[in-house]
């Protein structure tokens, strides 16, 4: 009994249908896959199309590159006034810093930097060390080189600064601070003594009840009326104290979110191993926890970094704010000026959120077990 | 011997009982917080003291002599701070209201961009959302002022319809003025959406018996826009209209829309949209496949099926995010303060500036926001728990 129609090896391939492969079957998948979506299509080009020809025309095709005040950027028709930027660039950096010391808040973000980039790269070990480094010493050492004072460096008063050297210290100064003090409420807020729980849950609600604004307008005409005589804090200080506080009750709900995520099995396992409370906090569940909620301490510090500009409504010039009184020069009164300089605030503060916000995105994407998503 | 030990044991035990020790904690901490308080009391008293500030809420009943370029209620420099502060209020509610409205339909049109099988489509919606979350809402509001003022005309040649006009004083309209009886508007109203109720519930039951649709949802619409305007001619139409006169540097009477909150509203209603559009997205995801295919099977076109069966169960995950953002674009309106649309951080700096009195008017802006975040979120609790799956 033979079995001769049985075929003892595969067909060969056949070509898929035509327009149904390659660029033209992605094209016809994706995009022109019906009526109806082959007019989205097209008018959703046309609009894409429009504005993205609208933005080069302007940033590039009729823009004016160079000149010394506003006579080059007054002509009809012109686009983006760049001289203007090219003339304002250091100072939108380094805000009123004198120009001979402005070596010193360039080092003390080297310094940053360098320490930061190993802290980001989940391969490279000594985290501990470096993150002590970054949330205690790496501080002292700023704000030495920028208020100067001690070994031989002339004093800076922080009226003088500005730019984005004011939003960089503010905002690193905020999470600084804001960081441990979270951690510590969002412990408060888990406790089972209720004196501790309700003061926790008293602070962080009123702080993320109320706008930001009005925060800082409190740390500027209220924060003097606190201090005893005699004490005073500069305006800078205040608006970061403000600041701190505000986002410190954001981070003990992203701190809390990660307590949460760990299953009270690693508590009980602690306990059941001889640690003490404190220990099973602090070495099973916090770094368990804080792991965790990584994703969502940079989503609030990209918050914090963005909010930072708030800081104009109590007259600190930072980037945005130094770019704004810039636009009232009269040199460069010309129709397009403002529009140059909103353009490239946008540009930078873009750049910086959106870089963290693809970090955080990385973190979490390596914080999922394999399998899910 | 044995007895020592025992008392060494209790001894030590008094320590490491974990209720002495919270207590001792709890009664520390009290000790601190309670001498921090005193301390910042006693402070302020004195600096309130050597700076001569009486503390208390009189200067609210004081003249506030400054006026406002936007009101809902009458107002002029004459009232007192009370008052001024009220303008704000308002007007600080006018544009969240409004806001959330507009980020509302546009969050949810773009996050479904976002899920469109359109390629272009949902990139499209990710470069918006990008784009509008990584720039810092203050630069956008700038912007927005900047491009809603610019190509507006000055106020001598404004663009106008009727007596409807565009300037750069703002969209300038007449204003109903009401007199006796127009309180028949309301009860119209309210006689439209009794009526509308029933209306759905008939339609709801014929469609169960008839298998037919009715428009219920249109005749709803028409019933409370016929009603009021019924009851109004009912009553001999006590509606009248105060024109906007032109005058030099601007109208005097009407109703003006300023631009300042036209800018404020593109700015937080755009800015907030973005976040909404990813909440909608998350929730639309978290809905199983399975129900969009069972709805197909069932014979549903797209548009019905994603209204009927998807998205009343993503609104379960969506809430609780809407509810955040909704509070966050309240609070976001406080920015009105740096273009100046006179909202009540805005007017409150202005009484704080004239009077001095920092405590209390940081007080009124606390108390305030505080119980409208309380109200919306109880609001969307109540949304929520009518939304939420029945427990089997």
């Amino acid at each position: 009994m033979s079995m001769a129609y049985v075929r003892d090896r595969d067909a060969p391939l056949r070509a898929p249908p035509v327009g149904t492969a390659g660029a033209l079957g992605w094209l016809r998948e994706n995009l022109f896959s019906s009526l109806g979506n082959s007019l989205l299509t097209l008018l959703l080009a046309v609009a894409i199309g429009y504005i993205a020809w609208g933005v080069l025309d302007w940033a590039v095709l009729r823009a004016v590159w160079t000149g010394a005040d506003r006579a080059a950027c007054a002509i009809n028709n012109a686009g983006a006034c760049w001289p203007f930027v090219w003339e304002k660039f250091p100072q939108w950096i380094f805000g009123f810093y004198p120009i001979s010391e402005r070596w010193r808040p360039v080092t003390a973000f080297l310094i940053g930097a360098a320490a930061l980039v190993p802290m980001l790269m989940p391969g490279l070990g000594a985290k501990k060390s470096n993150a002590l480094f970054l949330l205690v010493v790496y501080p002292v050492i700023a704000f030495e080189l920028l208020a100067g004072g001690l070994f031989g460096l002339p004093e800076v008063e922080t009226t003088s600064w500005g730019g984005l050297t004011v939003t960089l210290v503010v905002a690193v100064t905020g999470i600084v601070f804001s960081l441990p003090l979270g951690i510590l409420l969002a412990l408060g807020r888990q406790s089972s003594l209720p004196i501790i729980r309700s003061a926790s849950v008293a602070f962080i609600e009123i702080w993320r009840g109320v706008p930001l604004v009005t925060v800082l307008f409190m740390a500027s005409v209220m924060l003097p009326l606190f201090l005893p005589n005699g004490v005073s804090l500069d305006k800078l200080m205040r608006a970061i104290v403000g600041l701190s506080l505000f986002a410190s009750a954001y981070m003990a709900e992203a701190v809390r979110g990660g307590l949460q995520a760990v299953t009270k099995g690693q508590t009980e396992a602690g306990l059941a191993l001889g640690l003490s409370r404190w220990q099973t906090t602090l070495k099973i569940v916090l770094p368990q926890a804080l792991r965790i909620s990584i994703p969502n301490i940079v989503g609030i510090f990209i918050g914090l970094f963005k909010d930072t500009t708030l800081v104009l409504v109590v007259s600190i010039y930072d980037f945005l704010g130094i770019i704004n009184a810039g636009l009232q020069d009269a040199k460069w009164a010309a129709p397009q000026t403002a529009n140059t300089g909103y353009f490239v605030a946008a540009l930078v503060y873009f750049a910086f959120c959106f870089a963290m916000s693809r970090y955080a995105l990385f973190t979490e994407r390596r914080l999922e077990p394999a399998g899910r998503r | 011997m044995s007895l020592e030990l025992t008392a060494g044991l209790q001894k030590r035990s008094f320590w490491n009982n974990g209720r002495v020790r919270g207590y001792a904690l709890q009664a520390l901490v009290l000790l601190i917080l309670g001498g921090l308080v005193y301390d910042l009391i006693i402070n302020t008293a004195n600096n309130m003291a050597n700076r001569h500030i009486v503390s208390g809420f009189d200067f609210l009943w004081r003249k506030a002599g400054f006026e406002v370029s936007f009101s809902l209620i009458p107002y002029s420099g004459e009232d007192n701070y009370a008052r001024a502060l009220m303008v704000g209020f308002f007007n600080t509610l006018l544009v969240s209201a409004v806001g959330i409205v507009v980020a509302t339909v546009l969050g949810l049109v773009i996050g479904l961009m976002r899920l469109s099988r359109n390629w272009l489509a949902s990139h499209i919606a990710l470069g918006y959302i990008e784009l509008v979350r990584n720039v810092p809402l203050l630069l956008q509001l700038f912007i927005w002022y900047r491009l809603v003022l610019t190509p507006l005309p000055q106020a001598k040649d404004a663009i106008a319809i009727g007596s409807v006009t565009l300037s750069n004083k703002g969209l300038t309209m007449p204003a109903p003025v009401f007199g006796d009886g127009a309180w028949m508007v309301l009860v119209g109203f309210f006689v439209a959406v009794g009526a509308s109720v029933l209306l759905s519930r008939w339609g709801r039951r014929q469609q169960e018996v008839t298998g037919r649709k009715l428009p219920t949802g249109m005749l709803s619409v028409l019933l409370s826009v016929a009603f009021p305007l019924l009851f109004l001619a009912a009553v001999g139409w006590p509606v009248s209209f105060d024109y906007p006169v032109k005058g030099n540097f601007g109208f005097s009477g009407g109703m003006t829309l300023v631009p300042e909150f036209m800018a404020l509203l593109l700015a937080l209603s755009i800015y907030t949209a973005a976040f909404i559009a990813e909440a909608v997205r998350a929730g639309i995801m978290a809905v199983s496949k399975g129900q969009g295919e069972a709805a197909a099977a069932l014979g549903l076109k797209p548009g019905l099926a994603m209204r009927l069966v998807v998205l009343p169960q993503a609104l379960r995950v969506i809430i609780p995010p809407l509810t955040s953002q909704y509070l966050n674009l309240t609070k976001n309106s406080s920015l009105a303060v740096a273009i100046g649309y006179p909202d009540l951080v805005s007017t409150g700096g202005t009484v704080l500036g004239q009077t001095g009195q920092a405590i209390e008017v940081v007080l009124i802006w606390m108390v305030v926001y505080l119980s409208l975040s309380l109200l919306t979120s109880g609001f969307m609790n109540w949304f929520n728990a009518r939304h939420r799956l029945v427990g089997r």
